[in-house]
C-alpha cells in the first residue's frame, strides 16, 4: 500500500516537472469508442475506426479547447455483453465524456441505456434500426435511420417499372430486421405488392429453400434486409438458381459496402441500394477525405468509415461549443450542432437523429462496383 | 419447385455430411469431442485459396489442402491432447482445452489475415449450371455430392476391408486391450487425427467453393451443424453421418420452402432434441467403429 502511494507520487511529481507533453498543454479529453474489431463482422468497426483515427488527427492537430482528445477504442466482437462491459471500462476507468459506437442496432440497444443511465453522451455512426435514439436523452446516431433511406431506393425501383416484390431478411439481428420493417412498411407505402417475406440466419449460407421459393413467383424486384456477407451469399446463390435480369435486386443499408463487390463480383451487377454517401461524391469536402483516407490506409473508404470521420469532427466541434469536457454540457452543445461534413449539411432533430436526407444517393452495383444509378 | 428444392435439401445434406464424417471419425475412435475440428476445416480452405491465388488449379489445389488440414490437425491433437491422454484426463478437460485452443486459433488466424470473406477465384470450377428439366445444379454442387459418395465409400473400405482399420476400430473399442495387442495406439491415434483432419480440409474446399465464402470462422459457423448430424448419426457411425446430413438437410430446406423459413433453424435443433430423447445412440442405434 505504501509502496503503491510512493509510487504515485513520484509518477505525479515526474508529471509535475515534465514540460507540457501535448503541444497545446492539458490533459487530453478522454473519449471512447465500442466497435467491431474481431470475428465475423469486424469489417464494420474496422472501417469506423479508421474514420475516426483520421478525423482525430484532424481534430488533435487544431486541438479542442486547447487539450487534445485521446481516443479509447474497445472491441465488442459484435456481442452484447461485451459491449456492455466495453462501456463499463469506458465510463469507469478510463472516464470518457462520450461514446462513440458501438456498431450494430443490436449492441447500441444494449450499450444505450448503459450510457444513458450514467449520463455521457453515445453516438451511434452506423445504427441505423428505428427506436436507437428513443433509448434515452443522452443517445445521439449520426447515421441516417434507414426510414429515411428505403423509401428513396424503392421509389427508384418502383420508377423502373416494379410492381411486385419479395422481402429477404436476416431474423437474428437487430439492425436487419428494422430494415426489414422498414422496407416492409415503405413497399405498402409505395403500393408495391408483397408476394413473399422469407428470412434466414445471418451466418447461413445456403439460401436455395427461400430462393426457389421466390423464383418460383416471379416477383419484378427482389428486396433484402441484412448485412453485407449474407446478402452477398444470396446474391451469388440466386444467379446459380437462374435469376436474371429480369429481377431487380435491392439493398437495405447492409449491402451499401464495396464488399459486396467484392465478395460477390457481377452476381451483385443490377443491385440498387441508397446511401447517405458514396466514395465518389465530387465536393472538396469529401474529395479531400477520400485522398487523405486513401493515404494512410491504402483503400477507398466506405460509408462506415465515412459516417465515424464525421462524427469525430462533430463530437469535437460540441466539445468545442460546450466550453468544457463534460458530458451534460457536450449532450447540450451536440444538440445545437450545424456542421458541414462530408455527407453534407448536418444537424441533429430534437429526437438527436440526422435532420437531413438531402445527401441520400441511389447507388448501382455494375462489373462488381458501386455506381450512381442511371435514373 | 418441388423437384428442385428435394435437390437443394439433398445437396444442403451431402454439405452437412461431408463435414461431419472426419468429426464423426475423430469423436468416435479418439473419444475426444475436439473442437478444433471446425479450424481444420477452415485452415483447408484458407490453404486452397491461396494455393488458387498462386494459380494452381482445382485438381491440385484440392488434395494439397486437404493434405495439409491433416498435418495440422495432427500438430494440433499432439500440442493440445497428448498430455490430457496420458493422465487420463476426463473428457470434459479435453473439450476445454480443444474449445480453448481453438478460439485462441481463430482469433489468431483473423487477426493474422482478417476477418473478410474471400472467393476462390471463379473460374476455378466451371460455374455453368446443368439443367434437367425445371432443376439446375452447378458443377461445384456436383463435385460435392460425387466427394461426399466417394470418402464415404473409401472411408469404410479403410475400415472394413484394411489392417489399419481393423487397427483403428479395436482402439475405438478398448484403447487398453488394443494396445496390450501389440497395436501402436498413439500413431493409430495421429492416423485418425490426419485423416479427420484431411476430411475437413476436403469439405472446407469444397463447401466454401460451392458457397463462396471462406473466412477464418466459417469452421464454427458449421459446427452446431456438425454435432447435431454425428449425434443424429451416431457417435463414430460413418454411414450414420451420411444418412443423419442427408436427412437434416432435406428436411431443413422443406422445412424453409414449404412451412416457414423462419423454422429452417430451429428445426434441426429439434430433431437433436427429439433423437436424444428417444434414440440415446443415435438414430440408427449402434456405432460402426466400436460395433462393426
Amino acid at each position: 500500500m505504501l509502496r503503491r502511494s510512493l509510487l504515485a507520487v513520484a509518477v505525479a511529481a515526474t508529471l509535475a516537472m515534465a514540460p507540457p507533453a501535448l503541444a497545446q498543454g492539458g490533459a487530453p479529453i478522454p473519449v471512447g469508442a465500442i466497435e467491431i474489431l474481431s470475428g465475423p463482422n469486424a469489417a464494420y468497426g474496422t472501417a469506423i475506426r479508421a474514420g475516426l483515427e483520421l478525423a482525430l488527427e484532424e481534430v488533435n492537430a487544431q486541438g479542442v479547447l486547447g487539450r487534445k482528445i485521446a481516443l479509447t477504442v474497445e472491441d465488442s466482437a459484435a456481442n452484447k455483453d461485451q459491449a456492455i462491459n466495453a462501456a463499463r471500462k469506458l465510463i469507469g476507468r478510463d472516464k470518457v465524456v462520450a461514446i462513440i459506437g458501438p456498431t450494430l442496432s443490436n449492441e447500441m440497444f444494449a450499450v444505450g441505456p448503459v450510457a444513458n443511465e450514467r449520463k455521457i453522451p453515445i453516438i451511434g455512426t452506423s445504427t441505423t434500426a428505428a427506436g436507437i435514439t428513443e433509448i434515452g436523452p443522452y443517445v445521439f446516431r449520426t447515421s441516417l435511420p434507414e426510414s429515411d433511406v428505403i423509401p428513396v431506393t424503392l421509389a427508384r425501383a418502383k420508377a423502373r417499372g416494379v410492381k411486385t416484390v419479395a422481402l429477404m431478411y436476416a431474423n437474428d439481428d437487430a439492425f436487419s430486421k428494422s430494415g426489414f420493417d422498414t422496407m416492409k412498411a415503405a413497399a405498402e407505402k409505395a403500393g408495391l405488392t408483397i408476394l413473399a417475406i422469407e428470412s434466414f440466419g445471418s451466418k447461413d449460407t445456403d439460401f436455395s429453400a427461400q430462393l426457389t421459393k421466390i423464383r418460383a413467383l416471379k416477383p419484378d424486384a427482389v428486396s433484402i434486409s441484412a448485412l453485407v456477407e449474407p446478402v452477398s451469399g444470396v446474391l451469388l446463390q440466386a444467379r446459380q438458381l437462374g435469376f436474371g435480369k429480369e429481377t431487380l435486386f435491392v439493398g437495405g443499408n447492409g449491402s451499401n459496402s464495396p464488399k459486396l463487390g467484392e465478395i460477390a463480383g457481377t452476381a451483385a451487377d443490377g443491385l440498387l441500394v441508397g446511401s447517405p454517401w458514396f466514395v465518389g461524391k465530387d465536393d472538396p469536402a469529401n474529395q479531400a477525405f477520400v485522398t487523405r483516407f486513401r493515404a494512410k490506409n491504402g483503400r477507398d473508404p466506405d460509408q462506415f468509415a465515412a459516417q465515424a470521420y464525421d462524427c469525430m469532427h462533430i463530437l469535437a466541434d460540441a466539445i468545442t461549443r460546450a466550453g468544457a469536457a463534460e458530458p451534460a454540457k457536450i449532450r447540450d452543445a451536440l444538440l445545437e450542432t450545424k456542421y458541414s461534413g462530408v455527407m453534407g449539411p448536418f444537424t441533429f432533430t430534437q429526437g438527436r437523429d440526422p435532420a437531413s436526407t438531402e445527401g441520400v444517393v441511389v447507388l448501382a452495383m455494375q462489373g462488381g462496383k458501386f455506381g450512381v444509378a442511371p435514373q | 419447385m418441388l423437384a428442385q428444392q428435394l435437390v437443394n435439401g439433398v445437396l444442403l445434406g451431402a454439405v452437412y455430411a461431408l463435414f461431419a464424417l472426419g468429426f464423426t471419425l475423430m469423436f468416435g475412435v479418439l473419444r475426444v469431442i475436439n473442437l478444433t475440428y471446425g479450424f481444420y476445416f477452415s485452415a483447408g480452405a484458407l490453404l486452397a485459396l491461396w494455393m488458387a491465388r498462386q494459380g494452381a488449379p482445382i485438381w491440385l489445389a484440392l488434395p494439397l489442402a486437404a493434405l495439409g488440414a491433416g498435418c495440422v490437425a495432427v500438430v494440433l491433437d499432439w500440442v493440445l491432447l497428448t498430455r490430457l491422454r496420458r493422465i487420463q484426463a476426463p473428457e470434459l478437460s479435453s473439450l476445454m482445452v480443444t474449445l480453448g485452443g481453438v478460439l485462441a486459433l481463430y482469433s489468431a488466424l483473423t487477426s493474422w489475415l482478417g476477418p473478410d470473406i474471400r472467393r476462390l477465384p471463379p473460374d476455378l470450377v466451371a460455374a455453368d449450371a446443368f439443367h434437367i428439366g425445371e432443376v439446375r445444379v452447378t458443377a461445384a454442387q456436383l463435385l460435392i455430392l460425387g466427394a461426399t459418395t466417394l470418402l464415404v465409400a473409401a472411408l469404410l473400405a479403410l475400415m472394413r476391408g484394411t489392417r489399419l482399420g481393423l487397427a483403428i476400430r479395436a482402439m475405438a473399442e478398448k484403447p487398453d486391450a488394443a494396445q496390450l495387442m501389440g497395436i501402436d495406439t498413439g500413431r493409430a491415434a495421429a492416423l485418425v487425427s490426419f485423416i479427420s483432419g484431411c476430411l475437413a480440409g476436403a469439405g472446407g474446399v469444397l463447401i466454401g467453393l460451392n458457397f463462396n465464402a471462406i473466412h477464418p470462422y466459417m469452421g464454427e459457423a458449421m459446427m452446431l451443424r456438425g454435432f447435431v448430424v454425428i449425434i443424429v448419426g451416431g457417435l463414430g457411425d460413418i454411414r450414420g453421418a451420411l444418412l443423419a446430413g442427408l436427412a437434416l438437410g432435406v428436411i431443413e430446406v422443406m422445412t424453409a420452402g414449404y412451412v416457414s423459413s423462419g423454422l429452417k433453424e430451429a428445426v434441426a435443433f429439434l430433431i437433436l432434441v427429439a433423437v436424444l430423447w428417444t434414440r440415446p445412440s443415435g438414430l440408427f442405434g449402434r456405432a460402426v467403429l466400436r460395433r462393426a
